[in-house]
């Protein structure tokens, strides 16, 4: 049951993505087709069970203050690997995934799930929860390049659809129809998985503006800030 | 016995509200409206019934749905409705001036709080993300006055940014607006009548318009432009009248709309003159909408006794 548990948290209740928001930086970047969102969610799956088991494994070993390092370290190894095996076999991935895919090394889901789960928890538990939370992430990546994939350019996996490929909304494609998708899933997800935010009052003090607004209230916010 | 009640000040009322406020900014834009229609056909009527339609349902759809308290019928968002019809062209498709509505009402109003919460002046970011997403049909400008068979046209600061000559019009044409681009931004003569009444009323300040197109007008002649045809073309005219003077997303004090408007005139002269758009009123008033808290916060008037401590 908690195997399961592992498993299944990574999909919906704690989805890296659109839960705990880690990972964004990919997620935006790749999410413009499908085909791209599958590659990226599918190397990162692989790199996140390797490092996630190695981390486990060696979870005695590794002196705790050097701990990020060690982490660094073996998700780049992986990482490399990984890049060396999609250039040699899938060289078109490689050129749509660019960048993005040298950087998994760099992608907080995976030293978020070393740091938070791996070096506390056995071998195969942390393999299980590595593959829940890449099954997760993969999840997340594809549900937002099917979106903007089918409305912005109009087509799904490369295949064109009749009405949507003449009227398709090019922004959704860009930068900031990926911020704007991204947002309605997170609020989609808080709506339907019962996921709800704490409500607390956002007050003054979480206010980038606070300074330099006139509302009663600020004024504390910034003497607080100068007696700081 | 009566009950005796203590509020805060002020305690004097005046008969404005937001209704009354927004109707005068509707009589204001009428002008141009009918100008729109006279120019470019009833096409342009049915633009503006869907934009003002949309924005109006979306509201209240909106509000009902999160359970706010519904203000659709303040006809503020039919304002934004007509300022963001007045911005596209008229052979734009139907559906996606539905979608421009939505995206200018519940996006960029809506989500921030509603009206007097939004920092961006919604007809003008709809547009922007219509540029954008439609740069097809957003760009697609129609000659008035061939009915159906409408061809498409240079804008005129498009055509003098090509240095096309002979697309470019007269004074004449530019003041009453027979010329290619969008709706409600053709027409001078139009749009002055409706910036006179709005002053008149009191609804806006002379501030803002005056010293963008002063700006403009004045870096024209630097730049060794032709000064009247960069005040007369483009959005500039339906911009520092309409947009820029819009009272949640600019300056309230005095030398603020003055900061705000030379500001707005040097970002349009930028984007014109070395940009790569022909155009660059609604990208400038943007900008000016981010920078507007600053602006109020460094123009405040202080107060002449027991102001804060420094």
């Amino acid at each position: 049951m908690k195997t399961l548990n592992n498993f299944t948290k990574g999909i919906i209740k704690e989805n890296p993505v659109l839960v705990l928001i880690l990972g964004t930086c990919p997620t935006l970047a790749t999410s413009t087709s499908v085909i791209n969102a599958l590659g990226m969610g599918a190397a990162a799956t692989i790199v996140l069970l390797f490092s996630n088991i190695l981390i486990s494994a060696l979870r005695k070993v590794i002196p705790d203050k050097v701990r990020i390092p060690c982490y660094i370290v073996l998700i780049a190894g992986l990482v490399t690997a990984v890049q060396m095996l999609v250039k040699a076999y899938l060289p078109d991935l490689d050129k749509a995934l660019g960048i993005y895919l040298p950087l998994i090394v760099v992608n907080c889901i995976i030293l978020g799930r070393a740091e938070m789960f791996a070096n506390k928890n056995k071998v195969f538990d942390s393999a299980v929860d590595a593959l829940g939370m890449g099954v997760g992430f993969t999840f997340a990546l594809c549900l937002m390049a099917t979106i903007r994939e089918v409305f912005g350019s109009g087509t799904f996996c490369g295949i064109e659809i009749p009405v949507l490929i003449d009227n398709h909304v090019s922004i959704l494609t860009m930068a900031p129809g990926g911020f704007f998708v991204f947002g309605l899933l997170i609020a989609a997800m808080n709506k339907f998985a019962k996921h709800k935010p704490k409500k607390t009052e956002f007050g003054c003090a979480g206010c980038p503006q606070a300074e330099i607004c006139g509302k009663a209230g600020c004024g504390d916010v910034k003497e607080a800030a100068e007696n700081d | 016995m009566s009950k005796l009640i203590s509020s805060v000040s002020p305690h004097f009322y005046g008969k404005r509200t937001t209704q009354t406020i927004m109707l005068d900014v509707i009589i204001a834009l009428l002008p141009a409206a009918v100008a729109s229609v006279i120019i470019f056909g009833l096409r342009s009527l049915l633009v503006i019934a869907v934009c003002i339609g949309t924005c109006v349902l979306s509201e209240f759809l909106f509000q009902k749905l999160c359970k706010r308290e519904v203000t659709a019928m303040d006809l503020s968002a039919v304002v934004t409705g007509m300022l963001l019809a007045f911005n596209l062209p008229v052979s734009i498709p139907i559906w996606q001036a539905v979608l421009g509505s939505v995206t200018a009402i519940i996006v960029v109003k809506q989500l921030f709080g509603g009206i007097g919460q939004n920092f961006a002046n919604p007809a003008i970011t709809a547009r922007i993300i219509m540029m954008t997403a439609f740069s097809g049909s957003m760009t697609t400008w129609t000659m008035p006055g061939n009915g159906a068979d409408a061809v498409s046209s240079p804008t005129p600061l498009a055509a003098a940014a090509k240095g096309l000559k002979d697309a470019m019009p007269s004074y004449q044409t530019l003041f009453l607006g027979n010329h290619g681009g969008c709706l409600g931004e053709t027409c001078a003569l139009a749009i002055i009548l409706g910036g006179i009444y709005l002053v008149i009323r009191g609804v806006i300040t002379w501030h803002t318009p005056v010293v963008y197109v002063a700006t403009v007008a004045l870096m024209s002649f630097i730049c060794g432009k032709d000064v009247l045809y960069q005040v007369l073309s483009g959005g500039l005219l339906l911009g520092a009248v309409f947009m820029a003077t819009d009272y949640a997303t600019t300056p309230n004090t005095k030398w603020g709309k003055v900061v705000f408007g030379v500001g707005c005139g040097l970002i349009t002269i930028l984007i014109r003159f070395w940009g790569n758009l022909p155009e660059g009123v609604s990208f400038s008033i943007l900008i000016m909408n981010i920078l507007t808290p600053y602006i109020s916060k460094l123009t405040r008037s202080k107060p002449l006794v027991g102001g804060a401590k420094k």
